[in-house]
């Protein structure tokens, strides 16, 4: 753990899908135990700015620091053993394994030194209860619902120190929106850094410390959710609304 | 009724060797998405190796086990070094395993000569079997007791290890694996090592029966391919029903209608895909 620096650290990055050039130069950090949220509309690079981080899109400038090291030219399953993990848009959650498989594919013991109870499969399942009748089912049984809390529990599985939320609440039913933001608020709790990206902004601002909004590929307004909420100039254009 | 016995026996004969082959090339498809048009050489390469080994050695069985490890030493390094810089390009990959069987080919011309050779099994395999007036060749049983084994330990591995889930979440998706933690070349490694060991060794075992000449491996590839094709890539229960299916309709296709042996093959496959694009057991790509 680094001395009091940010666990994540972005710099200049400019991340190129082919020949579309889609984040042009983008900075932001975050610190142990944030929540940070980037807002932005379809297309301004919020799924690209995770996947620059997570590996699977490298930057061809710029630099990613994760924990004090250097994860810009790292392979995705090096990143998330240094502590990323990623809860991706649509919930990819693996069709031909078990949901049991699916969390214990990337089980990785935690350590206690932070005096904060490691993740396991006992602790996993005590925060979505509802995946503990459904262990044996395949993973493409599940509701969406179900679904979305599988790709959290299994993420959390990894013992992760940041999470990488793209779009968690997206085609979930208000009540389940509803339970998402608890189990954040619960995240929140232990030191866990996250990185939320949304599109549903009243459940962004809720949940997050700290918001910055894209538009083409770089951060155009940051600041505290309050001030955003406030702030009738910047949401009506860059956010539509 | 000795006639249909025989005509079942040889064709599950046949798909057992044409399983071997085609399971290796379904989990290099399944996780790589690499269409392995080497796979059949690699088949020929493997009885060239084992042949060898068996003047060298006598040992049969040792001979099965050279041929599959030396073709996987060679899958292994065609993937890392060749294969691997291509991810993505489908007809790149395509042009390069293509390459390595004219490569192979050549090499096989100057190694072991341009004449068919024959190979003996081991004496105890050499026996005639018979049950009342069904009688069979010892040798087509070893076959397939050999290759149900091999389908068994597959199936184990594949089901019930944690390699296995870690490759069954790659053939799912292979960037997600990578974003669990999967660490996503040694799996590459593995299955492209697995599935040439197969193919090494399936050649082996084909070669008392079926000979090593050069165009053999352009002879039995196709058969894997519809095998993988009817079954579904990437399904182990589809390759095991594909391939019996593909050996009996092939023996009585040529038993009955020897001038049309290809065609009794690739109608039912046309037949099958058009009802099932994605194959018995695939799932949709």
């Amino acid at each position: 753990m680094t001395d009091n620096g940010p666990m994540l650290k972005v710099e200049d990055i400019h991340t190129y899908y082919g020949d579309s050039y889609v984040l042009q130069g983008l900075s932001l950090e975050i610190a142990e135990g944030q929540v940070m949220a980037v807002l932005g509309r379809n297309g301004m690079g919020k799924t690209t700015l995770i996947r620059s981080i997570i590996g699977f899109t490298k930057p061809r400038t710029g630099k990613v620091t994760f924990d004090g090291a250097d994860i810009t030219a790292l392979q995705p399953h090096e990143i998330v053993k240094l502590g990323v993990a990623l809860v991706p848009q649509g919930r990819r959650i693996f069709p031909s394994l078990t949901v049991m498989e699916n969390l214990l594919l990337g089980e990785k013991e935690g350590s206690d030194d932070g005096g904060e109870e490691p993740w396991d499969m006992d602790r996993v399942l005590a925060l979505f209860p509802r995946l503990k009748e459904r262990l044996r089912n395949m993973g493409n049984q599940l509701s969406g619902g179900e679904q979305q809390m599988l790709a959290f529990a299994r993420s959390l599985m990894t013992n992760p120190k940041m999470l990488l939320l793209d779009e968690p609440t997206e085609g979930l039913a208000p009540l389940l929106v509803r339970a998402m933001g608890e189990t954040l608020s619960k995240l929140k709790e232990s030191k866990l850094a996250i990185l939320l990206v949304e599109q549903n902004m009243k459940f962004a601002l809720a949940s997050c410390d700290y918001v910055h909004v894209l538009n083409r590929g770089r951060v155009v307004h940051s600041s505290t959710p309050e001030e955003l909420a406030a702030n009738e100039e910047i949401k009506s254009r860059f956010l539509g609304v | 009724m000795t006639f249909w016995l025989t005509q079942i026996f040889n064709g599950v004969s046949y798909g057992a060797i044409v399983f071997l082959l085609a399971m290796g090339l379904s989990l290099i498809f399944g996780v790589m998405k690499v269409i392995n048009v080497t796979h059949g050489t690699y088949f020929l390469v493997g009885a060239y190796f084992g042949l060898t080994t068996l003047k060298q050695t006598g040992n049969f069985f040792l001979a099965i086990l050279i041929g599959g490890i030396a073709i996987a030493v060679m899958g292994i390094v065609i993937e890392r070094v060749f294969l691997r810089r291509l991810q993505g390009n489908d007809l790149g990959q395509v042009l390069i395993t293509m390459g390595f069987v004219l490569v192979l080919q050549d090499a096989i011309l100057v190694i072991w000569g341009p004449d068919p050779v024959s190979m003996d099994a081991p004496k105890f395999l050499a026996s005639t079997g018979r049950i009342g007036g069904f009688s069979f060749p010892m040798y087509r049983l070893f076959l397939i007791v050999f290759a149900a084994v091999t389908a068994a330990a597959l199936w184990f591995f594949e089901s019930r290890t944690k390699i296995g889930s870690s490759v069954r979440a790659a053939v799912d998706d292979v960037e997600m694996a990578g974003g669990m933690g999967v660490n996503v070349p040694v799996v590459f490694s593995l299955v492209f090592g697995l599935g040439s060991f197969l193919a090494g060794m399936s050649g082996v075992l084909a070669a008392p029966w079926l000979g090593i000449q050069a165009g053999l491996d352009f002879e039995i590839l196709p058969f894997a391919f519809v095998a993988i094709i009817v079954g579904g890539m990437g399904s182990l229960k589809g390759a095991v029903v594909a391939s019996l299916l593909v050996g009996i309709i092939d023996n009585l296709g040529k038993t009955f209608f020897p001038e049309f042996a290809y065609f009794t093959l690739f109608l039912p496959m046309a037949v099958i895909l058009a009802i099932r694009p994605s194959g018995l057991f695939g799932r949709a790509m």
